[in-house]
């Protein structure tokens, strides 16, 4: 699996495939607020994920045997860790830029994700169905919500999870995520979030109900200035985590 | 690219007790985890070692944790009363200066271990948690590629580890290789290590004096007729007491700890270490973790490095864990962010105290020969003294390893 093609690919452009790897992979780069995340995100999915399919938690290999869908997988800060946990992983991002990332770092780290330039509605289209979907900071980005979200519950098979992450439309997160975040931490380039697309709970919750999915959690993750971490909390005013599954056939 | 390579998400080169600690932790705690160790000498070589260590209460409960101490518990002489004593040599009554009986909960102040049964007792459990012995064989040079550190070995092999954890002792290969400098103290003073029988029995009582030349410890064995000695001198005469004949050693030995425990008759070898302190500048570099004597060397003050030695494995194993358990990478800059600067913080004070005896051994005055106690190898191991430090200097709660408070991980 680490031979990779790149015979029609010119060096050049690898190099700075290979550039802007490292630099979504670097924990203080660009991307340190997703890395700032990536603790409290993957602690939440390994537990919810190892309770809902009796794994045990505590390994190593916990979601071997189960399918994973990455909606907006990005650089593959998330089909990562799910691949090196055992998990069959495809991960899917409109830019073919960064599923490009995303192969790369992948071929170096030699963990196997299935990496994909493609819409969730094609994958859907395709007739490919999924143990369990992510959709981690995407709703927030797309056109037409309630829309995305039928689509996302219908890639659940039976028995299966959805999580989905996202900001909430208030105040708070309006001072924290955008003026906080990419106006005085310059955490963010400017501009990266249009406040008026971040989704309520509730806006998030109802299309996955409507489509047959069982609403299981709602959890809040909040800033620790102390520690300089997130962390779980039952606050759930800035950013959330939405866990829904499909009864069983 | 060629034929893929072996892949392992942890090797650990140096298999004495802080390596196979951390091998045994990480393997045991992640289910599934892929732990690989590599050491010139396999563990099962070593039972008949007979250093003996002091390992503190929280040293006991990190091995309890671990699942070994109750299979070593037969070897351990507890140590269940400490006399201090502040003199010169020549003095003809020692005013006790401290005593020291078993702590509030009755548990002993620290138990005397040998070398042998520990790193025994620890080889096997880590083998049985299903860490990859890599033995006889040695790390030769790693290679930082993007993915993981390439590690080539002295048998020709080659694998893949997302963390390298040097556990290679103070002289650190791994250490200089990725170029981390570190700090030196020396004081030109040397410490003697050696084992002596006595005609009376020890009666479970550990002793130590703070002569001129520096701290002298008097540390019970099991069986009740042997002893473990730290003796700190000047560095040639310490090296002319190694050399000479064994009748020399026992007279000058007896003039030191009196006539209390009767004839007294040195066996085994008798060796003396160079008094010091190396710190290594940073305890991390690219995929690479530094843990016991290659962070931080101590000689011979007994039970300081072997309990700090622990910390530094029971930290980096839970951090790792964690990452492991959440699919992380081990080795990412971020997970040993954490190990950097949970580790740094013991690692300054210990370099702030040092530096100061430092300066106390090179004084006269009285009034410091009080002071200067509270140093060397007692704040571990007297448990009132410890907390005013630890209360002091530590803060905040949960800073401590969960192993070491004898917590799984």
């Amino acid at each position: 699996m680490t031979e990779m093609k790149r015979d029609s690919v010119d060096q050049a452009e690898v190099d700075r495939f290979s550039a802007m790897a490292r630099e979504w992979w670097d924990p203080n780069g660009k991307f340190k607020p997703l890395h700032r995340f990536s603790p409290v995100r993957l602690g939440y999915i390994k537990r919810e994920v190892s309770r809902h399919f009796g794994r045990n938690e505590r390994a190593a290999d916990a979601f071997s045997g189960l399918t994973f869908l990455d909606i907006g997988c990005g650089g593959g800060l998330v089909s990562e860790p799910m691949a090196r946990l055992g998990a069959t992983v495809t991960g899917i991002d409109p830019s073919p830029v960064n599923i490009e990332v995303a192969r790369l770092h992948a071929a170096e780290t030699g963990v196997v994700v299935d990496y994909r330039a493609t819409t969730a509605e094609d994958v859907l289209a395709a007739g490919e169905r999924f143990d369990v979907v992510l959709a981690l900071e995407v709703v927030e980005h797309v056109s037409d919500v309630p829309s995305f979200l039928a689509t996302v519950a219908d890639l659940v098979k039976p028995g299966g999870l959805v999580i989905a992450a996202t900001l909430n439309r208030t105040l708070k997160a309006l001072g924290l995520a955008v003026v906080g975040a990419e106006y005085v931490l310059r955490w963010l380039p400017r501009g990266t979030h249009d406040w008026k697309k971040f989704v309520k709970p509730e806006e998030l919750e109802a299309p996955l109900q409507e489509a047959g999915l069982t609403l299981l959690d709602r959890r809040g993750v909040v800033f620790d200035p102390l520690r300089f971490a997130w962390k779980e909390s039952d606050d759930t005013d800035v950013n959330y985590m939405v866990l829904a599954a499909r009864p069983k056939a | 690219m060629t034929e893929p390579v072996e892949r392992v998400d942890v090797l650990i080169a140096g298999g004495g007790y802080v390596g196979l600690s951390a091998a045994l932790a990480i393997a045991a705690s992640v289910p599934g985890a892929r732990v690989a160790l590599a050491d010139p000498r396999p563990w099962r070589e070593a039972s008949g070692d007979l250093r003996a260590f002091a390992v503190a209460a929280a040293g006991r409960r990190m091995l309890s944790a671990l699942g070994v101490w109750s299979g070593l518990a037969d070897e351990a002489e507890p140590v269940r009363e400490m006399i201090v004593t502040d003199s010169r040599l020549d003095d003809l009554i020692r005013p006790v200066f401290l005593t020291f009986e078993r702590q509030e909960e009755g548990e002993p102040l620290a138990h005397m271990l040998p070398n042998g049964p520990l790193v025994s007792a620890l080889g096997a459990a880590a083998e049985t948690a299903g860490v990859r012995f890599l033995t006889p064989d040695s790390v030769l040079a790693t290679e930082q590629t993007p993915g993981g550190r390439r590690v080539r070995f002295t048998s020709g092999k080659t694998i893949i580890a997302s963390l390298v954890v040097a556990a290679d002792g103070a002289r650190s290969r791994l250490r200089a290789e990725a170029g981390i400098g570190t700090n030196s103290w020396s004081y030109g003073q040397s410490g003697i290590v050696a084992t002596v029988e006595h005609h009376r029995p020890h009666e479970g009582r550990a002793e130590e004096h703070f002569l001129p030349a520096g701290p002298f410890a008097v540390l019970p064995l099991k069986g009740g007729h042997k002893s473990s000695l730290v003796w700190s001198e000047r560095s040639d005469i310490a090296d002319r007491l190694v050399a000479g004949a064994p009748f020399l050693f026992e007279a000058e030995l007896v003039r030191r700890i009196g006539h209390h425990l009767g004839d007294v008759r040195v066996i085994g070898r008798r060796q003396a270490f160079p008094l010091g302190l190396t710190l290594a500048r940073r305890f991390t570099a690219d995929r690479l973790a530094l843990i016991g004597d290659a962070a931080h060397a101590i000689h011979p003050i007994a039970g300081q490095g072997l309990n700090l030695g622990f910390k530094d494995a029971a930290a980096l194993a839970e951090v790792v864990a964690l990452a492991l358990r959440a699919g992380r990478d081990p080795g990412a800059a971020d997970v040993l962010d954490e190990y950097q600067r949970w580790r740094g913080f013991d690692t300054l004070r210990m370099a702030a105290m040092t530096d100061g005896l430092n300066r106390l051994f090179s004084n006269d005055l009285g009034p410091l020969r009080l002071i200067r106690d509270f140093g060397l190898g007692l704040v571990d191991r007297l448990p009132p003294i410890k907390r005013v430090f630890a209360d002091a200097a530590a803060g905040a709660p949960g800073a401590l390893p969960r192993l070491v408070v004898g917590e799984p991980i």
